[in-house]
């Protein structure tokens, strides 16, 4: 083993070591092996454990009729996927906005001359407002107090106003996450690019932050995954996407299941994206290790 | 001679801690000055003072006579005109070394598209990189990504140029293909100040040395009479060091 650490390996060292390595190889292999062994087996156990046990407790029965009722499920989904495209859209239509304004809040929260320093406050009394606030809040504060203004058509629709108010609360934290990018860009970066005579906004514009978004997109995933859930919020102040079509059913049909239904379809969407946030993630560790 | 640049009694403080005491220098144009001395003793500090990367505390730099340090007077114009080459290259991570050159000149002096390309080229020709224009800075050699870095500071067309021990980051096999660039470069003509640990350099190429002692200049005069007939004690105790 000791050969491994050596670095200026002779020549029967590195036979020696040679021989090592592959003994080592086949050593993992057969480790790795029977770890994978393992996990199956004790997720079979586990899973048979709960198809066996759980119906064995007493209100399974009632607990099935009302949660896994297959018959819902079937009259619901087709309604439900429907409803979840209204979802997808407030998403589609908010996420590119919420990137444009948090960057447009972070720059301001870094203006550095004097002359800027109300746009710095503004910038900074924004981000303790919106970040310390529920995003529910925000959603009832905005989404009723607005159109309750009584301003017309469209100006009063609670889509406008409810995507509004994602857009403020969600901006607060993808800004502070952007600020975090452009603070984790060495100082040399901006002092190369002063000394060629580039203006303070040309050094952002071209040096930093290309450096910074591309280095804070993982986070930003993690950020655009919750507000894909929390786009469901929305449901308490009028637009009938899934949860609210979900919850209209459970009244209709007196049964959970349109709830288990409407998990699925978020699931089907944050699953996939957090396992891509993770590799990007874990992908960029390794970069920069 | 014509002067070039004159330093006049130049204070730079960092809170309690005075980095430069009242530094005076003069460079003539095309002359090389070696800054040498120990680590803190303020060589990169003036350096980028004369960049004006930071502002002084007192005294007056002149380029052409004219003092740059007029807070009054925007700082952009001069930077551009002084050249400033790091230790650890700083080459802009995200774009292939030939746009590293091309971006500020694109940005500040505006010239049409094909003109830029040709000039660009013909600058990584003249410092032996016309095949490595398409690469980025990770790509390649310590060596090349310095000289690309100088080559990026020239692209800017400035009448000086500071090194701030451009080879000190490198492995010994690369020193030589820097120094060789900057010996290029003052056969040019061009205006240049170092500071840097290669004695045996400085001593060859500089027209004059400066010798600088927590924050002030101890001794300045040419090579052969620092090296070899220092006049002050703190002169003769740093080389017997270094030497
Ligand atoms: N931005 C700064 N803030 C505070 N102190 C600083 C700053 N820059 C430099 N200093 C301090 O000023 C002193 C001089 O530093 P400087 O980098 O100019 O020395 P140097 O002669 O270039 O040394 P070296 O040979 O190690 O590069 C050091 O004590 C350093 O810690
Ligand atoms: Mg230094």
């Amino acid at each position: 083993m000791s050969d491994d650490t050596d670095s200026d390996i002779t020549k029967p060292a590195a036979e020696a070591a040679g021989f090592t390595i592959a003994q080592r190889q086949e050593r993992e292999k057969r480790l790795r092996r029977r770890a994978n062994m393992i996990a199956t087996f004790s997720t079979i156990a586990v899973v048979l454990a709960i198809i066996v046990l759980v119906p064995l407790a007493p209100g399974w029965e009632k607990v099935q009729r009302s949660f896994f009722n297959g018959e819902v499920f079937l009259k619901t989904f087709p309604t439900l996927v429907k409803a979840f495209m209204l979802d997808i859209a407030i998403f589609a239509w908010s996420a590119p906005i919420i990137a444009v304004w948090a960057l447009v809040v972070a720059l301001a929260r870094d203006a550095r001359s004097p002359a800027l320093f109300p746009l710095r406050l503004f910038a900074t009394i924004y981000n303790d407002v919106f970040r310390g606030v529920p995003v529910i809040l925000i959603v009832y504060l905005i989404g009723f107090g607005i159109p309750g203004l009584g301003l017309p058509r469209p100006w009063n629709s609670p889509y406008i106003w409810g995507s509004v108010a994602l857009v403020l609360s969600y901006s607060a934290y993808v800004a502070e996450v952007y600020r975090t990018g452009i603070e984790s860009i060495h100082e040399s970066q901006r002092s190369a690019a002063k000394s060629l005579g580039l203006s303070h906004w040309d050094t952002m514009r071209y040096v930093i932050l290309p450096q910074a978004i591309r280095r804070v997109i993982p986070a930003n995933m993690n950020s655009l995954i919750s507000l894909q859930k929390d786009v469901a919020l929305l449901s308490f102040i009028g637009p009938v996407e899934l949860l609210r079509q979900a919850g209209v059913f459970k009244s209709l049909y007196a049964n959970f299941t349109p709830y288990l239904g409407a998990s699925l379809l978020f699931l089907a969407v944050t699953i996939p994206a957090t396992r891509l946030a993770d590799r990007m993630i874990a992908k960029q560790n390794r970069e920069r290790s | 001679m014509t002067l070039k640049l004159e330093l006049k009694e130049v204070y730079k403080s960092f809170g309690a801690l005075k980095v430069c005491r009242g530094i005076s220098m003069t460079v003539d144009k095309g002359q090389m000055i070696c800054l040498i001395g120990a680590s803190g003793s303020g060589k990169s500090t003036l350096l980028r003072c004369i960049n004006l990367l930071e502002e002084v505390d007192g005294g007056q730099i002149l380029l052409d006579g004219q003092d740059i340090t007029d807070p009054s007077l925007d700082p952009l114009p001069f930077r551009r005109r002084i050249g400033l080459v790091f230790q650890s290259f700083n080459l802009f991570p995200h774009m292939t070394v030939m746009e590293n050159v091309m971006l500020a000149p694109r940005r500040v002096h505006k010239p049409p598209k094909a003109q830029l390309i040709a000039e660009t080229t013909q600058l990584f020709e003249r410092f032996g990189l016309a095949d490595r224009m398409k690469y980025y800075p990770d790509q390649l050699s310590g060596g090349q990504q310095q000289r690309v870095a100088i080559i990026r500071a020239l692209a800017m067309k400035p009448e000086i140029m500071l090194f701030d021990e451009v080879t000190s980051a490198l492995d010994p096999e690369l020193v030589g293909e820097v120094l060789d660039v900057l010996r290029q470069l003052k056969s040019e003509g061009m205006t240049m100040i170092l500071a840097t640990h290669e004695m045996g350099f400085a001593r060859e190429a500089a027209d004059k040395i400066c010798f600088l002692d927590q924050g002030i200049i101890v001794e300045a005069g040419p090579p052969q009479q620092i090296f070899d007939a220092p006049k002050q004690d703190r002169t003769r105790e740093f080389l017997s060091r270094v030497l």
